[in-house]
């Protein structure tokens, strides 16, 4: 919340004057009975034409008083809501760009988007009304009893009687209403998630004959949300009827003791006019404050959503050590010294105790089953994740010393899941850096072997890439990715099973050009085929977490067990 | 995602008559408690009309004369009728809203089981964002209108006649007076309207495109982390950040405006009538008590008018919507199983392709003249470079998309003359990407065959090596997955899909690059598993690692669409073609 008062704080004027505004239309507005109840009293019942002329240009002239002061408001409000959620979309962007890997695990990024976008919007929405409605309500309640408490006294008792009731009746309707409303919103999601799961797993479906049994599912978490629907419905909607009502029961008393009063002579016609008047005024605006109140409810989910990112301590930030900038990567060694991790939130370690030292332009091959925390070992490189014990040295110095930046230029690392993004592929590639030259772009390409079928496309390197890389297949898109990682000419290169869509024949020049190209760039190849684990200077077999051996695969192939299974696995019998 | 798409979605519906009729078709399901409803809605106007024109006499014959006893007693009858009007409010509430809920969910359920019943093309051609925003904003968009905005127009409709009607009759000349400045106000709503519409439309485009680089970036945010271009991604959001705050800026101005303006011509209108009608009353044109009537009557007036211009947009925002889930209804199933189509029934799983040709799109062949044949219980690999056609292959068996040329037969029948369902019932896939669903670990198991036993459950993961990890979960068997299987690692997703398929206990199975995604060690679990399953079954097999294949009664090999190499896997080495070498360079080390 503390950040929401700081974004505010740049529009402390407009936030300062908007409240003034809204006090001058109500008071245009509800001044308008009053005058009113002048003209018949004293011009219609006494017969006098002069009231009823100048009273009346008073009213025209303070009608449009009232809307030039409500535009100005409208402008104000405007300018002060848009900007605040403008800025509050950059600070959360901001924000997001400076998680760590743990804390995007942690919101999922589609989670992360709804809160960007809808919940955003939600927030800016309600900074909007609150700034042209919310106080209109009370104020609009204060003027109306001020000014038939002036009318008389008594009378104005039906009205501060109506009130409190009103009040409470809205109050316990909501109060029994909004976490209906929270159901809903649970079960919607719910359903939500049905329809997204079978759009992923049509062809599973499909294949099993499952779409009756997945259409009876649906109907079903459909048939409970209407039900529930209908259910908070039905206690929100009784909101306009008992407001209605209690209005309704003030008239008939106002007019019953005002008629009353009336023929008493205490009271004029006019006045009782203008009273009934003012009923329906407030009744209007409380129905309006209702229904702010109903959407500042439907928003305090979305703020809180909104916050929740604000509020997060990036897990992974420039140490001082790292800020100052002094330490460079020159070689590219690294040392894993008792390195343990565990994920947040997670109950036990991925990775122990793990030890090794890989010298500059060591080609390293790291192999062992699903879920023995390859990929968790190789993230910490570059960390994008941080150890939780032990050190990670980087040239003899803890990664944690170095600035972030420095990491990212010279380590390049191709995910399991890589993405491309829109734009062409030439954009995509100088993702690994920006200035690149035309020239370190083919060699890159070249190296990663989709220099050719980059060209065999019509636009070649201009070639338009749909989100995500749609129109470019699996294989190509591994390729894409590589090169553009190839293109940071990195110190350290990390493969994580990159080459997977790539077929072997492919796969094996690669191997042969980044050799060549990168002789002196120490590569880490995540990999379940045999002969790239192979061709590897060393192995690491990573057996739960631990490692299990570590040595030439040569050596490894007579002493590890576990390699030896792996590589019988795979290894042929050839002619 | 969301807004994205509203640029379409807030635009005018293109067959508006059709639309309205169809959707009044599914009310028509609620005819009766529509009937009731119009009835309701007709009463509560009528009371509240009534109960604001009683202020006249109570004025005239009662108070201004001074009659105390006729007072109370019209004010009982005015109490009656508010309370009247009060409960056929709630009521009518109360019934449209099941009304409206009913509605909709009958159309989420049509749109739902229709979706499960297109052609597995439709959903590689179409954005999943977009067809997910028809269950949310469409759906959201028909439900507000008919639950409020519907019953509102009519309402408002109705009171602007009642109320009409009623000023006429206390005083046709103030009437008049008011009617001036009717057309005043709905000339200021149709400029602001007009105005606001056109910034609007602005501003949903920038939203969209905003809410694009959003989704993408968020989306790709580890390689933006390991890029570290965090910076440069900051900048350009900014850029179009503030290019939708100053579209945005001129559209919150514009449509604000609505509301005041209308408030202020309405008060105008109450002072013009105070004005007009109190000179009136000077020179007896109309009665006091008439007076006050009217004044009640000209607050009600402004407020339908300024709702019908709001509401009218709602609505046509909605018959938009209707339409977008109307095209999907629409939109072609898979084409249905022929009358005298059969089922298959306790087949031995004979598989044949003959000459075989097949694009995804007209322009592009990528299957060309294949013909295969599988015994029953035969193991069959398809071996090729990406794009060689292999996943292809797969892809018609189950008829997913339908043969150009030749044909395909199960048992020696055509499958185009079998019974879709027993067709697919009579194989199992097992895909590269692992889908999973929401619920526990034996749910999805037992997904492949439902009515399977929870041993059946078990002794499916016991063959296909899954039950060692299950096991070791949280809750076993019991553990809830959720978010596709998100806190199961790779392997362990493609293990339960695995047993999935040997719960089904199909006679025919395809394996589409089943094992790759897994490490070498638990695939030489798995592929034991595999063996046991593949046994008396007929197999089609696609795998990167020639090694998993070896054993194969036949394996094709395929380039460009088209079978250049067939054999077992001696035979083929001893070719020494395409096999050959692939084999070579995918077992030797780089010397």
């Amino acid at each position: 919340m503390k950040k929401y008062w700081e974004i505010l704080r740049e529009y402390k004027i407009s936030l300062l004057i908007s409240p003034f505004l809204v006090l001058i239309t109500v008071l245009c507005e509800t001044i308008q009975p009053t005058f009113m109840a002048q003209i018949i009293d004293d011009g219609v019942m006494q017969r006098d034409l002069s009231v009823v002329t100048q009273t009346g240009l008073y009213m025209v002239l303070i009608s449009i008083a009232g809307l030039c002061i409500s535009v100005i408001n409208i402008y104000i409000s405007s300018k002060t809501s848009i900007g605040f959620g403008t800025d509050l979309r950059s600070e959360l962007f901001d924000k997001i760009q400076q998680l760590s890997f743990n804390d995007i695990d942690h919101f999922s990024s589609a989670s992360l988007v709804t809160r960007l976008t809808n919940d955003i919007s939600r927030i800016q929405q309600i900074v909007l009304m609150s700034m042209r409605l919310l106080l209109r309500a009370p104020m609009m309640l204060i003027m109306a009893v001020f000014f038939v408490v002036r009318i008389n006294l008594e009378l104005a008792m039906v009205l501060l009687a109506a009130i409190p009731v009103l009040s409470l009746s809205i109050f316990v309707i909501l109060r029994k209403g909004f976490p209906l409303f929270m159901k809903v919103q649970q079960q919607l999601d719910r359903l939500n998630g049905v329809v997204r799961e079978n759009l992923i797993n049509i062809r599973v479906v499909k294949s099993f004959v499952r779409e009756d049994f997945e259409t009876k599912k649906f109907v079903k978490s459909s048939e409970e949300l209407r039900d529930l629907v209908v259910r908070a419905s039905n206690i929100v909607v009784a909101m306009f009827p008992v407001m209605q009502l209690v209005m309704n029961v003030s008239i008939v008393a106002i007019l019953w003791i005002g008629g009353y009063k009336v023929i008493g002579g205490e009271l004029k016609v006019g006045e009782l006019i203008s009273f009934v008047n003012y009923v329906m005024q407030v009744l209007m605006s409380l129905m309006m404050l209702s229904m702010i109140i109903m959407t500042f409810a439907r928003a305090s989910a979305s703020s809180e959503r909104i916050v929740e990112v604000l509020d997060t301590k990036p897990s992974l930030a420039n140490t001082p050590e790292g800020l100052s900038d002094k330490n460079r990567i020159q070689k590219g060694e690294v040392s894993f010294r008792n390195v343990s991790f565990r994920y947040a939130g997670g109950e036990e370690d991925v990775l122990r105790n793990v030890s090794f030292d890989v010298r500059q332009g060591e080609t390293i091959a790291v192999v062992g089953a699903t879920g023995s925390a390859k990929s968790s070992m190789v993230q910490l490189i570059p960390r994008l994740y941080d150890v939780t014990g032990g050190e990670l040295l980087i040239d003899g110095v803890n990664v944690k010393d170095y600035h972030l930046d420095e990491l990212h230029a010279h380590i390049g690392m191709v995910l399991q899941k890589n993405e491309l993004f829109t734009g062409t592929i030439l954009d995509n590639l100088k993702w690994g850096k920006q200035n690149a030259t035309m020239e370190e772009v083919e060699e890159a390409t070249r190296a990663a072997e989709a220099h050719d079928f980059i060209l065999s496309f019509q636009d070649g390197y201009d070639t338009q890439l749909g989100r995500g890389g749609v129109n470019v297949s699996g294989g190509q898109k591994q390729r894409l990715c590589i090169a553009r990682a190839l293109l940071l000419k990195p110190k350290i290169l990390i493969l994580d099973d990159s080459t997977s869509a790539v077929d072997s024949e492919t796969e094996l020049k690669i191997r042969r050009n980044l050799n060549a190209l990168l002789s002196d760039t120490t590569v880490f190849i995540i990999t379940q085929r045999v002969n790239t684990m192979q061709s590897a200077d060393r192995v690491i077999v990573l057996e739960d977490g631990e490692v299990n051996a570590i040595g030439t695969p040569a050596n490894l192939l007579e002493t590890s067990d576990v390699y030896q299974e792996i590589y019988h696995s795979q290894q042929m019998t050839l002619p | 995602m969301a807004n994205g798409h509203s640029i379409k979605a807030s635009g005018k519906p293109k067959e508006g008559r059709k639309t309205f009729f169809r959707i009044a078709s599914y009310l028509s399901c609620d005819k009766g408690l529509l009937f009731v409803i119009g009835l309701l809605i007709i009463l509560s106007i009528i009371t509240n009309l009534l109960g604001s024109y009683m202020i006249r006499p109570i004025i005239n014959d009662y108070i201004i004369p001074g009659d105390y006893e006729g007072l109370v007693q019209t004010l009982f009858v005015l109490a009656a009728i508010y309370l009247t009007g009060v409960v056929a409010v709630y009521i009518q509430y109360i019934l449209l809203n099941k009304i409206g809920q009913r509605t909709v969910t009958r159309m989420r359920i049509d749109l739902f089981s229709k979706m499960e019943r297109l052609p597995v093309n439709y959903f590689d051609t179409h954005q999943h964002g977009d067809l997910m925003s028809r269950y949310t904003n469409d759906i959201d968009r028909i439900s507000d209108a008919l639950t409020d905005s519907l019953s509102d127009m009519l309402s408002s409709a109705l009171t602007l006649i009642g109320i009409f009607c009623l000023m006429l009759y206390i005083s046709p000349l103030l009437t008049l007076v008011t009617l001036i400045t009717v057309p005043v106000m709905f000339l200021c709503a149709r400029l602001v309207v007009s105005r606001s519409r056109k910034y609007f439309k602005a501003q949903q485009e920038s939203l969209g495109t905003l809410n694009g680089y959003i989704e993408e970036m968020i989306s790709g945010q580890k390689v933006v982390k390991v890029f570290g271009y965090e910076k440069k991604v900051e900048a350009d959001f900014e850029v179009s950040n503030q290019e939708l705050k100053d579209k945005s800026l001129k559209a919150q101005f514009y449509s604000g405006l609505m509301m005041p303006v209308m408030q202020n011509l309405s008060t105008l209108n109450y002072v013009i009538i105070t004005i007009v009608g109190a000179l009136l009353a000077i020179f007896r044109g109309v009665d006091v008590g008439g007076l006050a009537a009217f004044l009640q009557y000209s607050r009600q007036f402004g407020r339908p008018i300024n709702e019908l211009a709001s509401l009218y947009n709602n609505i046509q925002a909605a018959f938009a919507g209707a339409e977008r889930i109307f095209e999907i209804i629409d939109e072609a199933p898979e084409v249905p199983d022929d009358a005298d189509a059969v089922v298959l029934n306790g087949i031995k799983g004979d598989v044949a392709l003959n000459h075989v040709e097949f694009g995804y799109r007209p322009e592009k062949t990528i299957l060309k003249n294949v013909s295969l044949h599988a015994r029953p219980g035969c193991k069959i690999a398809l071996v090729g470079a990406t794009g060689a056609g292999k996943t292809t292959i797969l892809n018609l068996l189950p008829r997913f998309f339908d043969v150009w040329k030749g044909e395909i037969l199960i048992d020696g029948y055509p499958i185009r003359k079998v019974t879709r369902d027993s067709l697919r019932k009579s194989m199992a896939i097992v895909l590269q990407d692992t889908h999973l669903f929401t619920g526990t670990v034996c749910e999805n198991i037992r997904f492949g065959r439902l009515d399977a036993t929870d041993e059946e459950v078990v002794e499916a993961a016991r063959l296909t090596a899954a039950h060692s990890f299950i096991k070791r979960l949280p809750h076993g068997y019991n553990t809830l997955l959720e978010n596709d299987g998100a806190n199961l690692s790779q392997g362990q997703r493609q293990l339960l899909n695995i047993a999935r398929a040997a719960v089904a206990d199909p006679p025919i199975l395809l394996l589409d690059e089943a094992t790759s995604n897994i490490d070498t060690r638990s695939e030489l679990l798995i592929q034991k598993g595999l063996d046991k399953l593949m046994e008396g079954r007929t197999s089609l097999i696609i795998a990167h690692r020639l090694s998993t294949i070896r054993n194969a009664d036949l394996i094709l090999v395929l380039e460009k669409g088209q079978i250049i190499e067939q054999g077992t896997h001696e035979e083929l080495l001893q070719l020494k073609g395409k096999y050959y070498t692939l084999n070579k360079e995918q077992f030797q080390s780089l010397a």
